[in-house]
C-alpha cells in the first residue's frame, strides 16, 4: 500500500489574513505570557527544601506577621515563563544592534565559562586574602592591561558602572583640589556630552558650564581657554566625542586645562574607536572611566550589570578610593582602610561595599587575553572601518550634520533629510524594527536635531552590513516615495505595537496589585 | 581572529568603497606624534584553549566556598542557587539585550522588571520599588540623598549597627556633596540610644536590621521619633532571605527601605556584581533614583510595559537629575526574580526557617565552649562571637585547617578596639558535619 | 480689568489688581507634547523674576518654568496633580500653574504684549 496521505504545503494555502485572532492570542512561536502573580501561588514552590526540626527561635518577637504574597511556580512552569519572556527580546545574538555610544559587540561565551569557574564565582569578598591569591592576581592583571592600554599610572577598579566611574574620577579631582587648598566650583561639559556627565558633576556640588562646539562638531581649544578660570575644577570630555568624531585639538585643550590648574576628565564610553591606536594618557587625560560592558565585551544583560574602572594619572593616583591593590605577584595586598594606606596615599573614601565587579573583571580579562594587544588594535580598526562603510553607503540618502567626512566608530546622521516627509526619526526607527533590526540611538547627542547615531561595532560581517545598508536604503527610498504609514504605524510585527508612554507617566502603575474580588467590584 | 568576521578581502573592498588607501587614513585626526606605532607591552592573541588554561590556573589558587565548611557573611551570603536560574540568565535574549529603550522589542525585560519591582515591594512590605541599584551600599547612599531632597535637610544619622562599609559609602557621598553625617559608634549589643540624637536638622535615620553584628532591631519607636521631628526612617538589610521570617521595613513604617539582594539568585563572586534593592512609600516616587518600569497599553489595547517617570533620570534631567545612575543590575535582577519565583512565599519562608534553625544549632554548639561566647540575644542567620584570642588570627588559623569561619570585626573596623569579635553566618548550605568541623577547629585554635 | 503679558520663555502673566496668574502658553504646551506632571512650588514661597518657579514634564522632557515676575506665591493649581492634561487642553484657562502676589508692577509692564509675543513666535520657526 502506498502512502498517499502526505502532501507538501504551498504558499497559496498560507496566504491568510495575518490579523485573524487566535484563541490564545499567541501567534505560533510568539506567545502571550501572563504575570507570575496571575499564574503562581503562595503555596507552590519549585525548590525542594526540608522543613527544619523544631527549634526555639531567637528572633526577639520580631517575626514577620503575615505572608509576603510572593507567588511560586514549579520548575517547569518557571522555565516556560522566562523562556517565553526571552522570546520577546531582541539581543546582539539576534541581529545588528547599531546603538551608537553603547558598543553592542559580540559577547563571547568563553567569558561566561570563565566567570563561572568556582575559584572566581564562589569566593567571598571578606575571605582571608591568603585564601584568594588568584583573585588578587586576576585583578592585578586586569589593572595592568587597563593601564598599559591607556598609558595611565594607576587604576581604581571598584566603580560598579560607567556613571559610578565618573563619580570616582570627579571625586578624585575634588580631593586633589582640596589637597591643594582649593575649592573650585565649575566643571566644563560640552553640550554634546552624555547626561551622566553633568549629573555626576552636579551630584558632588559642581556648577556645570556648557562648552559649545564649533561648526565641525568638535571643541575649539580657544573656546575652552575663554571659559577657563581659577574657579574651573575640570573639563569632562568624551573622545572620540558623542558625534563620533575624534577631538583633534585634544592635546591643546589638555594643555590649556592644566595650565589653568584644572583637571581633564575623559568619558571613556567611546574607547572602542581608539584602543591600541592611541593612549588617553598621552593626550593629557587625568582620569578616564572605562565601560567594560562596552569596549571589553561584558554583556549588557538587559540593562546591567556594568563595570566602570577608572584609570588615573600620577596627579590623581594618590586619591584612589579604597579598596585598592598594592604590591605584585605573590605579595599582592588589598588596602581596605585609610589607616592601611601608605605614605603619599590619601584615598578619598569608599564607593561601594566590596572590591567591585569581579564577575566583569574575569570576563573582560578573558576577552583581552583572547584578542591580545594585536587583536584589540585590529578590533578598533574594524569598528572604525565598519562605521565609515555604513556612512558612505547611506550618505547620498540621509543627511550628515557635519558633512560626509570620516567618522570614528560611529556615524551620526540627523533628520534634515526627513524634513516635510511626515516621517520623524522616531518613526524611521520603529520601521527598522519591522525589518528585524534594533534601531540606532535616537535623539542623542542633543546638539543635532533628530539624531540617529549608528555604531555597528567590529562584530558585524560585511554580508551583515550589506544587508543592513540595503534595508536602510530601502526604508529611506520608501520615505521619499511618501509611504508614510509604513513608518507612522510601525512597528507592526513586534510583540507589541507602540506603547502609550504618556499614560504610563500620568497614571504610574509600578507594581501588580491584587484586584478587588468580583462581587465587591460589581456593587 | 574568532571574534572578527571581516576578511582581508572584505577590508580591501570596504576601504576602496570608502575611498581611502589604508585604515590609518581613517585615524588621521589623531595627532601624528600621539599615534601608537609599536604595540604596547601586552601579550598577543591567544586561542580559547590557551585562555582557559591561564585563567583556570588562577581560579584553582582560590578556596571556593562550596569546597569547605563555610561561615562567612557580613554583607554577602552563600546560598544555594537552583540550576534553572543560571541556565535562564544565559539565554541570548536576556544576556545580550540592552536597556529596554525600544519597548516593543524588549517586553521580556520589561515584564520581568515589573515582576521584580512587585516582588521587592512584597518582600519589604513597601508600596513601590525601583528596578534596582548597583548594590545595597550604593542604594543606602542614594536613600540618604533622597531623604535630603524630600525633607530639604542635610544631616543623616547612621546607627552603629550599620555595616561599616555601607557607612563609609554614605560618608564619602555625603562629604563630597556637602552634606553631614552623624555616625554612631559600633553598637555590638544593640543598645545605642539613637532616638536622643534626632533633631529638627535630621533628614533621616539609617538603621540596619538584622544589623552587622546580627542583632534584630525593632524600628517602630525610631520611626515614631523620626516622624515627630519631620525626619525619615531608612531601613537597611544586607540579607534578603531574612525578610522571609523577620518583620519587614514596611511593617515598621519605614519611609525608605534599601538592601542587598545578592542572597537571592546571585553567587558570592568576590563582591560583585550584586543587586541593590530600593523601595519607598508611594508618595515619594518622584524623588526615587534609578529606573522604574510601569504598566501601560499598546496601540491595539494590549497590556505592555515601559520604562517610565524617566524625567527623574540623567538622560533627560542632566544636572538636575535625582541621581547620575545609568545602568541597573540587569542580569542580577533577572537572577533574583527567577529564584524568587521558584521559591514563592512558601519556599522563601521555609528557606528562612532553615537558615535561622542552622544558626541556632551553631550558636548552641559553640556556646559554653572554652574561649567562645555568643554575644547576641537575637539573630537571624548571623551572630557575633567573643573569642579569647584576636579574631583575625583565629580566622587565619581556621583557614589553614580548611575552615572559613567568619569575618573578624577588625577587618571591617580596624581601629574600634573590637579585635576579639568574630561575625559568623549560617545558611542552608551548612551541614551538621560543617558545624562539627568548625567547632573542632575552633577548639584547636583557641 | 485684567491684562495679560508674555515672556520669551513662553510664560504668560495675567494681572488682576496685585494678583498675577502664571502659566505656560499654547505654543509651549504644543512644543512639550503630552504633559504628564507639573511640579509646583509651596504656597508662601518668595520668587524672584527669572528664578525657578515650577517644573513641567512631558514623557521625554522636563522644562523649568521661571517666575516671570517677583512676589509671593499665594496659590497653586493643585488640580493639575490628578489631571496634568489640562495644561495641554486649556493652558491659559484651567491649566494655570500658580498665583503670585505682586510687589512691583513695573516688572509686569516691561513684559511683551500679546501682539509682541506673536511676533516673537514668528521669529522662532
Amino acid at each position: 500500500m502506498h502512502n498517499i496521505q502526505g502532501r507538501p504545503t504551498s504558499p497559496s494555502e498560507t496566504m491568510v489574513d495575518a490579523a485573524l485572532p487566535t484563541f490564545t492570542g499567541n501567534r505560533a512561536l510568539q506567545q502571550e505570557e501572563a504575570l507570575i502573580f496571575e499564574i503562581g501561588r503562595t503555596d507552590t514552590t519549585g525548590v525542594d527544601l526540608d522543613e527544619p526540626d523544631t527549634f526555639t527561635p531567637r528572633l526577639g518577637g520580631l517575626e514577620r506577621k503575615g505572608g509576603t504574597g510572593l507567588p511560586g511556580l514549579s520548575e517547569p512552569e518557571t522555565m516556560r515563563h522566562y523562556v517565553r519572556l526571552s522570546q520577546k527580546n531582541y539581543g546582539i545574538d539576534t541581529g545588528v544592534f547599531p546603538l551608537g555610544s553603547c558598543t553592542m559587540k559580540h559577547n563571547p561565551r568563553l567569558n561566561e565559562r570563565m566567570a563561572r569557574l568556582p575559584g572566581f564565582g564562589d569566593i567571598h569578598p571578606l575571605q582571608p586574602l591568603s585564601t584568594v591569591p588568584g583573585a588578587l592576581k586576576l585583578m592585578a592583571q586586569l589593572s595592568r592591561w587597563l593601564m598599559e592600554l591607556t598609558g595611565m599610572q594607576a587604576v581604581a577598579l571598584s566603580p560598579k558602572a560607567g556613571a559610578h566611574g565618573e563619580l570616582c574620577g570627579m571625586m578624585a579631582i575634588k580631593s586633589a583640589l582640596a589637597a591643594r587648598g582649593e575649592a573650585r566650583k565649575i566643571v566644563l561639559v560640552p553640550e554634546s556630552a552624555h547626561g551622566t556627565n553633568p549629573a555626576t558633576a552636579a551630584l558632588i556640588g559642581f556648577a556645570v558650564k556648557a562648552v559649545p562646539a564649533r561648526g565641525d562638531g568638535t571643541v575649539d581649544p580657544q573656546t575652552v581657554r575663554s571659559l577657563l578660570s581659577s574657579d574651573v575644577a575640570a573639563i569632562m570630555l568624551t573622545n572620540p566625542n558623542t558625534c563620533g568624531l575624534f577631538e583633534r585639538d585634544v592635546v591643546a585643550i589638555a594643555d590649556a586645562v592644566h595650565a589653568a590648574g584644572a583637571f581633564f576628565y575623559a568619558d571613556g564610553a567611546n574607547f572602542n574607536a581608539i584602543a591600541g591606536k592611541t593612549r588617553p594618557g598621552d593626550l593629557g587625560v587625568d582620569a578616564m572611566h572605562i565601560n567594560l560592558h562596552k569596549t571589553f565585551s561584558t554583556p549588557h544583560g538587559g540593562g546591567g550589570p556594568g563595570a566602570g574602572p577608572v584609570v588615573l594619572s600620577h596627579r590623581l593616583a594618590p586619591f584612589a578610593p579604597v579598596p585598592y591593590l598594592r604590591g605584585e605577584g605573590e605579595h599582592l595586598r588589598l588596602v581596605e582602610h585609610e589607616a592601611e594606606a601608605a605614605e603619599g596615599e590619601h584615598p578619598f573614601g569608599r564607593l561601594c561595599a566590596f572590591q567591585g565587579q569581579m564577575g566583569m573583571y574575569v570576563r573582560a580579562l578573558a576577552y583581552m587575553l583572547s584578542h591580545g594587544i594585536d587583536g584589540l588594535r585590529r578590533a578598533s580598526e574594524d569598528a572604525v572601518l565598519n562605521a565609515n562603510y555604513v556612512r558612505v553607503s547611506l550618505a547620498d540618502l540621509m543627511s550628515l550634520p557635519f558633512g560626509n567626512r570620516p567618522c570614528m566608530h560611529e556615524a551620526l546622521f540627523d533628520d534634515a533629510w526627513l524634513k516635510d516627509t511626515g516621517v520623524t526619526t522616531l518613526d524611521f526607527a520603529k520601521a527598522m524594527i519591522d525589518e528585524g533590526y534594533h534601531p540606532m540611538t535616537m535623539y542623542f547627542p542633543l546638539v543635532v536635531h533628530g539624531a540617529m547615531l549608528i555604531e555597528p561595532t567590529e562584530s558585524e560581517s560585511k554580508a551583515s552590513l550589506d544587508l543592513f545598508i540595503a534595508s536602510m536604503r530601502d526604508l529611506a527610498m520608501a520615505v521619499r516615495r511618501g509611504e508614510t504609514l509604513r513608518f507612522t504605524e510601525a512597528p507592526r510585527y513586534a510583540p507589541r505595537r507602540r506603547l502609550d508612554e504618556t499614560r504610563a507617566a500620568r497614571q504610574p502603575v509600578l507594581r501588580w496589585t491584587k484586584p478587588a474580588p468580583v462581587a465587591e467590584a460589581a456593587e | 581572529m574568532r571574534y572578527l568576521p571581516l576578511t582581508e578581502a572584505d577590508r580591501a573592498d570596504m576601504l576602496a568603497r570608502i575611498g581611502v588607501a589604508s585604515i590609518d587614513d581613517l585615524f588621521a585626526d589623531i595627532p601624528v606624534d600621539k599615534r601608537l606605532t609599536a604595540l604596547p607591552d601586552l601579550p598577543l592573541r591567544k586561542s580559547e584553549m590557551e585562555v582557559e588554561r591561564l585563567l583556570a590556573r588562577l581560579a584553582t589558587e582560590n578556596i571556593a566556598a562550596a569546597n569547605v565548611p563555610f561561615f562567612i557573611g557580613a554583607g554577602a551570603y552563600k546560598h544555594h542557587v537552583p540550576a534553572t536560574v543560571d541556565h535562564l540568565i544565559q539565554r541570548s535574549e536576556f544576556l545580550t539585550s540592552y536597556t529596554p529603550y525600544q519597548p516593543e522589542i524588549a517586553q521580556g525585560t520589561l515584564q520581568y522588571l515589573f515582576e521584580f519591582q512587585t516582588q521587592v515591594a512584597q518582600l519589604t512590605e513597601m508600596e513601590v520599588a525601583n528596578a534596582s541599584m548597583y548594590d545595597g551600599s550604593t542604594a543606602t547612599g542614594e536613600a540618604v540623598l533622597m531623604a535630603h531632597r524630600i525633607t530639604r535637610r542635610r544631616k543623616a544619622v547612621l546607627s552603629g549597627g550599620l555595616h561599616p562599609h555601607y557607612a563609609q559609602v554614605v560618608k564619602t557621598l555625603s562629604h563630597m556633596s556637602g552634606n553631614t553625617v552623624l555616625s554612631l559608634s559600633p553598637d555590638v549589643t544593640a543598645r545605642e540610644d539613637i532616638i536622643a540624637l534626632i533633631d529638627k536638622e535630621t533628614s533621616c535615620v539609617v538603621v540596619q536590621t538584622p544589623d552587622v553584628f546580627g542583632n534584630l532591631r525593632d524600628l517602630r519607636a525610631i520611626g515614631e521619633a523620626c516622624r515627630a521631628k519631620g525626619a525619615l526612617l531608612v531601613a537597611v538589610f544586607t540579607e534578603a532571605v531574612s525578610l522571609g521570617l523577620v518583620a519587614p521595613p514596611g511593617a515598621m513604617d519605614a519611609d525608605i527601605a534599601v538592601g542587598e539582594g545578592q542572597s537571592i539568585g546571585n553567587g558570592l563572586i568576590y563582591g560583585g556584581p550584586y543587586v541593590g534593592l530600593f523601595a519607598a512609600k508611594a508618595k515619594y516616587v518622584r524623588q526615587m533614583p534609578g529606573r522604574l518600569c510601569g504598566e501601560t497599553v499598546d496601540a491595539e489595547g494590549k497590556r505592555g510595559y515601559v520604562l517610565t517617570l524617566s524625567t527623574r533620570e540623567q538622560h533627560i534631567r542632566r544636572d538636575k537629575a535625582t541621581s547620575n545612575i545609568c545602568t541597573n543590575s540587569g542580569l542580577c535582577v533577572l537572577a533574583f526574580t527567577i529564584h524568587m519565583t521558584l521559591l514563592g512565599e512558601a519556599g522563601l519562608t521555609r528557606l528562612a526557617r532553615i537558615n535561622h534553625a542552622n544558626a541556632v544549632k551553631l550558636a548552641d554548639m559553640l556556646s559554653g565552649r572554652r574561649g567562645v561566647e555568643v554575644v547576641n540575644g537575637t539573630f537571624f542567620n548571623e551572630f557575633t562571637l567573643r573569642l579569647s584570642r584576636p579574631a583575625a588570627e583565629v580566622v587565619e588559623r581556621l583557614a589553614k585547617k580548611g575552615v572559613l569561619g567568619g569575618v573578624p570585626v577588625s577587618r571591617l573596623l580596624p581601629e574600634a578596639g573590637l579585635d576579639d569579635l568574630l561575625i559568623t553566618a549560617s545558611t542552608e548550605v551548612n551541614t551538621e558535619a560543617d558545624r562539627l568541623a568548625f567547632a573542632k577547629a575552633l577548639g584547636e585554635v583557641l | 480689568m485684567s491684562e495679560t503679558k508674555f515672556t520669551k520663555d513662553h510664560e504668560y502673566v495675567r494681572l488682576d489688581g496685585d494678583t498675577a496668574t502664571v502659566g505656560i502658553t499654547d505654543y509651549a504646551q504644543g512644543q512639550l507634547g503630552d504633559v504628564v506632571y507639573v511640579g509646583l512650588p509651596e504656597v508662601g514661597k518668595a520668587v524672584t523674576q527669572g528664578g525657578d518657579a515650577a517644573v513641567v514634564e512631558s514623557v521625554k522632557a522636563a522644562s523649568d518654568v521661571f517666575a516671570p515676575i517677583s512676589g509671593e506665591v499665594i496659590e497653586v493649581n493643585s488640580g493639575l496633580e490628578g489631571a496634568p492634561s489640562t495644561v495641554n487642553e486649556d493652558p491659559l484657562g484651567k491649566g494655570w500653574f500658580l498665583k503670585i502676589k505682586v510687589k512691583d508692577r513695573t516688572e509686569f509692564d516691561a513684559l511683551m504684549s500679546e501682539a509682541q509675543y506673536q511676533d516673537y513666535l514668528k521669529t522662532l520657526s
